[in-house]
């Protein structure tokens, strides 16, 4: 570190730090360490996929969508179908959900592009609405309000097989979750990414200096619904079961409360959230196992008062303001 | 075919009702409230409550549901949403969304899952039918009742928006907080007591709604989609833009569901996003407004 240019600065975040490598192997030790837990790791990595696709259009871009369980719902009855009519190997069937669910982002992209906040939400909500209205429509096709049932997955790479306490699930859901996030860090690190925080930061200020700001907005929308269709059909791949609540509204808010929980605009934000909603869904819902999401708003309704930051770093709630109630 | 327009009418109109305290707060405030539903729930179990419990007649239940839903907006504005007007849309999107969820959790915890039934009076039970040139025309009377209430209210609040002080210091907020406030206009009053009657308006619309939507706790979720169109799609710079985005939706939805059930919702979202996409201020929208 020689100098400190302003380039340097810029790709600081680049860098990968020590601590990464370890989290990652962390990881992938989860499922030998708590065997029993395989199942909630295997939970977690895809929750945390699909968070980390969100936080790349919300968080990098500011585009706040409702709707986000429109690509993880297509992904899921994109890889669930594969598997079903054409062939039962994972791998394959996941890269056809990504295509699948990257290609209905290319077309949503166009619905972004004008208008305000509300109108994106609504229209965010919209798309996810409708695939779900046709997921439940075409019954024959989908299995309706069934769900997709009889979903037989091969074995991964053709060596491992699926087993019952979901380990082989677990480690699959989180290489794909470690490959996905490795390029999303490229992604957001690169040249391209810096317009796109320059597009969040100030659009007008963004368009003034050249950057095509809706190709843009286009692009990375279209990138995050194929890696929301990842998380998608690793849902589908590792319960061997596809349900009409892919598409739910639940699962959109849901998954901006994991990505705000954890810190948007940091990839890492996702995968945080992503394990503190889960256990704290787990623990709640067995202590309440029907009113769970009351506690839900609560926490929502306090962490939005109290603010992220502060609930986050509780030692400065002491500090010069004190506001907010828990 | 006439039967289906009286029907998506009324079903309008009881959108409207439900959805035009949110066009006002998000007009007004430029407040995206995700929790109006629960207002409107709140009025829907008011007359479930008064009326199976205390024996209340029905008409005296709608304004008491009105009251009831107004003081708590009064309540909520005061204490929670207050802070929340300058924040980001997305804090406010997360706020109310966790306003709902413990809202259809409390009133699962004290009421029960199920689906609330309400007794009509008599005479507002029962249907006319006349031929008429164009076909037959068959109009429930609770129905009928509902386009009666909802059209006098719209021209109540046309009234006092165009004609009266507050609606001028209304629409003067509206336009510009900042000189409104300038101006002398008690702009947190303003907020306050708007927000209090839209949110009375919301809990009117649930009490009429109970027979015609159904009530239960899942009621705000499955219908803040519906409020959140027809303001979308009215603009919220007026509140004839919304009857008029509440009368298309009404009719679209009912005449969708009849002639193509197949589709069911479909062609409301659609619709939604063909007009969003084609102006993205909503419909009827006034150029120079706050977008």
């Amino acid at each position: 570190m020689k100098t400190a240019t302003q380039a340097s600065a810029v790709l600081a975040g680049a860098r990968w730090r020590v601590w990464e490598p370890l989290l990652w192997l962390a990881a992938l030790a989860a499922p030998l360490l708590f065997p029993s837990h395989a199942l909630i790791v295997n939970e977690v990595a895809i929750v945390a996929l699909f968070a980390v696709s969100l936080d790349l259009v919300l968080g990098y871009t500011g585009i706040v969508s409702l709707g986000h369980a429109a690509f993880f719902g297509m992904g899921a009855y994109a890889a669930g179908l594969f598997a079903k009519l054409v062939m039962p190997d994972p791998v394959v069937g996941l890269l056809v959900a990504v295509a699948l669910s990257t290609a209905l982002g290319a077309l949503c992209s166009l619905t972004i592009m004008r208008g305000t906040d509300l109108t994106r939400l609504m229209v965010t909500l919209g798309v996810a609405l409708i695939l779900g209205e046709i997921a439940n429509k075409y019954s024959d096709f989908t299995g309706g309000a069934d769900g997709l049932q009889g979903v037989v997955m091969g074995p991964v790479l053709g060596l491992f097989e699926f087993d019952l306490y979901g380990r082989v699930a677990a480690w699959y859901s989180i290489v794909v979750l470690m490959v996905f996030f490795v390029l999303s860090r490229r992604l957001v690190h690169s040249p391209f990414g810096a317009t796109l925080k320059a597009i969040r930061d100030n659009r007008l200020r963004a368009m003034a200096i050249g950057v095509p700001v809706l190709s843009r907005l286009a692009v990375i929308y279209t990138i995050a619904a194929g890696v929301a269709g990842a998380a998608g059909a690793l849902l589908a791949q590792t319960s061997g079961f596809v349900s009409l609540d892919v598409f739910a509204f639940d699962r959109s808010a849901d998954v901006m409360l994991i990505l705000v929980v954890g810190g948007v605009g940091w990839l890492y934000g996702g995968v945080a959230g992503a394990i503190v909603f889960k256990l704290m869904q787990d623990w709640l819902s067995s202590i309440t196992p029907q009113y769970w999401t009351f506690w839900l708003g609560l926490f929502l309704v306090v962490l939005v008062l109290v603010g992220r930051e502060r609930l986050l770093r509780p030692w400065t709630w002491f500090g010069a303001s004190k506001g907010g109630k828990a | 075919m006439l039967t289906i327009l009286f029907d998506g009418i009324a079903y309008g109109m009881l959108l409207f009702v439900l959805a035009v305290g949110l066009a006002v707060t998000m007009g007004l405030m430029n407040f995206i409230n995700l929790a109006h539903g629960a207002f409107a729930m709140v009025g829907g179990y008011t007359t479930v409550l008064l009326m199976q419990r205390l024996q209340v007649p029905f008409l005296v239940c709608l304004p008491l549901a009105f009251l009831v839903s107004g003081l708590l907006g009064a309540v909520l504005e005061r204490t929670l949403y207050r802070p929340m007007y300058r924040r980001p849309h997305l804090d406010q999107v997360l706020f109310s969304i966790g306003l709902t969820f413990m809202a259809v959790a409390a009133m699962d915890y004290f009421m029960g899952s199920s689906q609330q039934i309400i007794q009509l009076p008599a005479y507002l039970k029962g249907r006319s039918e006349f031929d008429t040139p164009l076909g037959l025309l068959g109009m429930g009377h609770y129905r009928l009742f509902i386009i009666a209430v909802c059209a006098a209210l719209t021209v109540a609040l046309q009234f006092i928006l165009a004609r009266t002080r507050f609606g001028s210091r209304l629409r003067a907020a509206v336009d510009d907080q900042r000189v409104a406030a300038g101006l002398g206009i008690n702009v947190n009053i303003v907020f306050l007591s708007t927000f209090a009657v839209g949110s009375g308006l919301a809990g009117l619309g649930g009490a009429l709604g109970t027979e015609v939507l159904g009530l239960d706790p899942t009621f705000p979720l499955k219908f803040m989609i519906y409020f959140l169109i027809v303001v979308a799609v009215g603009g919220t710079s007026s509140i004839t833009g919304p009857l008029l985005a509440a009368l298309l939706l009404g009719i679209a939805d009912v005449a969708g569901k009849y002639y193509v059930p197949k589709l069911g919702g479909f062609i409301v979202y659609s619709l939604m996003i063909a007009i969003l996409i084609w102006r993205p201020h909503g419909l009827f929208s006034r150029l120079g407004g706050k977008s």
